[in-house]
């Protein structure tokens, strides 16, 4: 891949109800302190991109609420409706393309909707739907069917719990720092068995934004640049039986994609950190696995041991993760905004030393069905 | 650079119905993917990555690219949604587009599509606007084009049967298309004697309601020699969405040098521009353009510079855009013969591909060598561009 760069990053603070803002307003305060990160005006900005969802918004063309607040006037710009590290990679297109920059934001506001609802609304009509399945209901049978395969107890999710909550005491823009137990974890009630509510995400509202540039902009900036190494995305079948909810095939297949690019041989030696998707326990667990960070099946004990801890080895979710601050499609964008803080060394109290190559992980549909992979560098 | 020229390689297109009740949302798009895989002489194992965009609240299904996998072939592959409204057609296209000019991927299909017959498409339309300031008063996309139609005519003193020569031209124009949904010889009077919906659009003004999809591959310079078609090429896109409350397309409009529709008035200049073009009557062998009413096919004209400001009359009834005119407009038929709305405007892409490379039928353009095509939504938004036979010199970005 040509180089390409991250040159500002800008996040809102997440919180549960931000009922002051308009989709607008979190977008232009995430617009404008990415800009403010790389040193530039809009008028540096050559093309936007925005990601949104009607579903979650409840407006149909919801890019149309925020193409102000994103300095989209007069500038070609265009809408990425997923997770931001599909809507981001679609950026990196746009300037491999020849675009100079590139700004892309994301925004959500969890507060303004009706989650069951609206994630019931993501399976199939008319043979599924009326079973009442949504995002926690459907997590919870592939909870089920990865713990069964692999002998992974409730205690070995709950650890991840009280990691991200208690990381996300060191990250200013994080929703929910928690001081917690596992027997606090195992202790508060089964929202769908085998999750808990401690085992869940909250519901979020924020906004994040990012700049990205070719080489030439991205060296001419005073801003310090995170390199893009490589980006994978890959989808797997729709219907939950169709699939084994226990394997991770399209994090595999995106993460395989991402690393050639990279020329990444063994990530569990040459990935430094990584902010995944955990608005699950047990999906930090799967995609550590799904990364190629440890074996198939093990992620629990690697993570009892400490090694995914701010300190350890191999750090994941330093920031706490979506499990702290889940504003829906922002989330992707959110690990990688924070690979990239780790990268320049700009991550403030949860910076983590010597981070050089870092992996963020973002989804689209349910239980994890399309997979995107994001590997970041220090070096061009 | 990596930046690659980008051909069309292939296009499929569904029968166009108000309700296709043989097939599911993903079996329709699965007809007019094979179609396209069919047409550029592939499988599904040859596409590296998809494209594909509807209007979610009219089928009221969330997350279409993890939805739609069996119908779009994208399991163990990358594919992301792309979505802007009316423009949710061309913005595919142009991602599409974008996919193969990064040289990350080779071979991209593009899927546009729409089941208008499961959706309550004013219901839905109307949630695109502001909850507080607009949604309590606006009528949906009829009324406000009745709003622009009203401007337009006080402004220029075109008339009503001005706009009924488009919609009957359209319309004539599908009858030589057999994919298209509104196929009707007609006349100016009987255009006019179709009940008022918004005064002074009509109903024999306003596009369909259609069930429909479309797919187009898109292929990397280095292997567009590869297929059986010749490559149409992709010469240039620009866009514009400028706007996001109903009332902000008529700001500014009245002044001295106020325009009428400044988001396609600003794309139209800078791909013009990026193209070399100059006189688009005379340059343009033939036009697909997302007329979704018709007095669209008089105002737009002006905007996309084919004629002076309220020059929009003159020109269509001069004959230059009918079929053996300078430059035939919609010899699809248009939106105002089909609309799909995911689908719509991907179609003017693909029509004008297959135009440029001499296989659209019946509906062909002799001899055309450059296409514009053309994409509509949002709030007065505007997506474009240049399709033609020869290779252009440079990849434009």
């Amino acid at each position: 891949m040509e180089p390409v760069a991250i040159v500002g990053v800008g996040m809102t603070k997440f919180e549960r109800d931000r009922v002051r803002d308009t989709f607008g307003d979190l977008v232009f305060e995430a617009c404008t302190r990415a800009l403010d990160d790389a040193g530039m005006t809009i008028d540096d900005i050559d093309i936007v991109l925005t990601g949104s969802n009607d579903f979650f918004d409840g407006r149909t063309i919801s890019s149309m609420a925020i193409m102000d607040a994103c300095g989209s006037y007069d500038k070609n710009v265009s809408t990425v409706e997923g997770d931001g590290t599909f809507g981001a990679a679609h950026a990196v297109m746009r300037v491999l393309a020849g675009w100079g920059t590139c700004l892309y934001c994301a925004h959500h506001k969890g507060s303004e909707s009706v989650m069951p609802l609206i994630t019931n609304a993501m399976f199939d009509p008319i043979y599924e739907r009326f079973l009442g399945i949504d995002s926690v209901t459907s997590a919870a049978l592939q909870a089920r069917a990865y713990m069964d395969r692999y002998g992974v107890t409730e205690e070995q999710c709950a650890q991840v719990s009280v990691k991200n909550h208690g990381n996300a005491f060191k990250n200013p823009y994080a929703q929910l720092p928690l001081q917690l137990t596992i027997e606090d974890v195992l202790a508060s009630p089964y929202v769908a068995d085998p999750i808990k509510l401690l085992d869940c995400c909250p519901i979020s509202d924020g906004a994040s934004a990012v700049v990205i540039a070719g080489a030439q902009r991205a060296k001419a900036l005073d801003a310090k640049p995170a390199w893009v190494k490589g980006i994978g995305y890959n989808c797997d079948a729709y219907h939950l039986g169709d699939r084994d909810l226990s394997k991770v095939d399209a994090l595999q297949a995106a993460s395989k994609t991402a690393y050639a690019q990279a020329g990444i041989s063994d990530p569990a030696k040459e990935v430094d950190l990584a902010e995944v998707h955990d608005t699950f326990t047990y999906l930090e667990l799967m995609a550590i696995e799904g990364l190629g960070l440890c074996r198939m099946g093990e992620a629990g004990e690697f993570t009892a041991f400490g090694n995914t801890a701010q300190d350890g080895r191999l750090p994941v979710n330093a920031s706490g993760g979506c499990i702290s601050s889940n504003p829906v499609l922002v989330a992707g964008l959110n690990s990688i905004i924070e690979c990239a803080l780790q990268i320049r060394g700009d991550a403030g109290e949860h910076q983590v030393d010597g981070v050089k190559t870092a992996v963020a992980q973002g989804v689209n549909g349910p239980c994890g069905q399309s997979q995107c992979v994001w590997v970041l560098g220090g070096d061009e | 650079m990596g930046a690659k020229k980008v051909g069309i390689v292939g296009v499929g297109m569904t029968v166009q119905r108000s309700t296709r009740r043989d097939v599911s949302g993903v079996e329709l798009i699965n007809e007019a993917v094979r179609a396209a895989l069919d047409d550029s002489g592939m499988t599904r194992k040859d596409i590296d990555a998809i494209v594909i965009g509807n209007m979610d609240h009219f089928e009221g299904i969330n997350y279409v690219d993890t939805w739609s996998v069996d119908g779009s072939g994208a399991l163990g592959k990358p594919i992301m949604k792309m979505t802007t409204g009316g423009t949710t057609g061309s913005t595919v296209a142009m991602g599409a587009y974008y996919h193969v000019a990064s040289g990350m991927f080779d071979r991209v299909l593009a899927i546009g599509w729409e089941k208008n017959s499961e959706s309550d498409t004013t219901g839905a339309i109307i949630t695109a606007f502001d909850p507080f300031w607009d949604r309590p008063t606006f009528g949906g996309a009829v009324a406000g084009l009745a709003l622009e139609a009203t401007q337009y005519m006080a402004e220029t003193g075109a008339t009503e049967e001005d706009a009924a020569y488009v919609a009957v031209r359209d319309r004539k124009n599908a009858i030589n298309n057999p994919f298209a949904h509104l196929r009707m010889e007609s006349n100016i009077e009987a255009i006019m004697s179709t009940p008022y919906l918004a005064w002074p659009v009509k109903l024999g003004d306003m596009c369909p309601r259609t069930d429909g999809a479309c797919a187009v591959v898109f292929a990397s310079e280095d292997i567009a020699g590869d297929f059986p078609n010749v490559p149409a090429w992709v010469h240039g896109v620009a866009d514009r969405h400028l706007w996001g409350y109903t009332s902000d397309p008529y700001v500014n409009q009245h002044v001295k040098g106020g325009t009428w529709f400044p988001a396609m008035e600003r794309a139209t200049r800078e791909l013009y521009d990026k193209v070399g073009i100059t006189d688009p009557l005379e340059q343009f062998d033939v036009a697909e353009l997302y007329l979704p009413y018709s007095f669209a096919g008089l105002r737009y004209m002006e905007s996309l510079g084919f004629c002076e400001r309220a020059g929009g009359p003159a020109l269509v009834r001069s004959g230059d855009t009918d079929m053996g005119g300078k430059c035939p407009v919609n010899p699809s038929g248009g939106v105002l013969s089909s609309n799909a709305i995911g689908a719509t405007g991907l179609l003017r892409v693909a029509e004008v591909a297959l135009q440029v490379q001499g296989r659209a039928g019946d509906r062909q353009v002799p001899g055309a060598k450059l296409g514009l095509a053309t994409g509509f939504g949002g709030c007065y938004w505007s997506d474009e561009l240049v399709i033609g036979k020869e290779k252009p010199e440079k990849a434009r970005g």
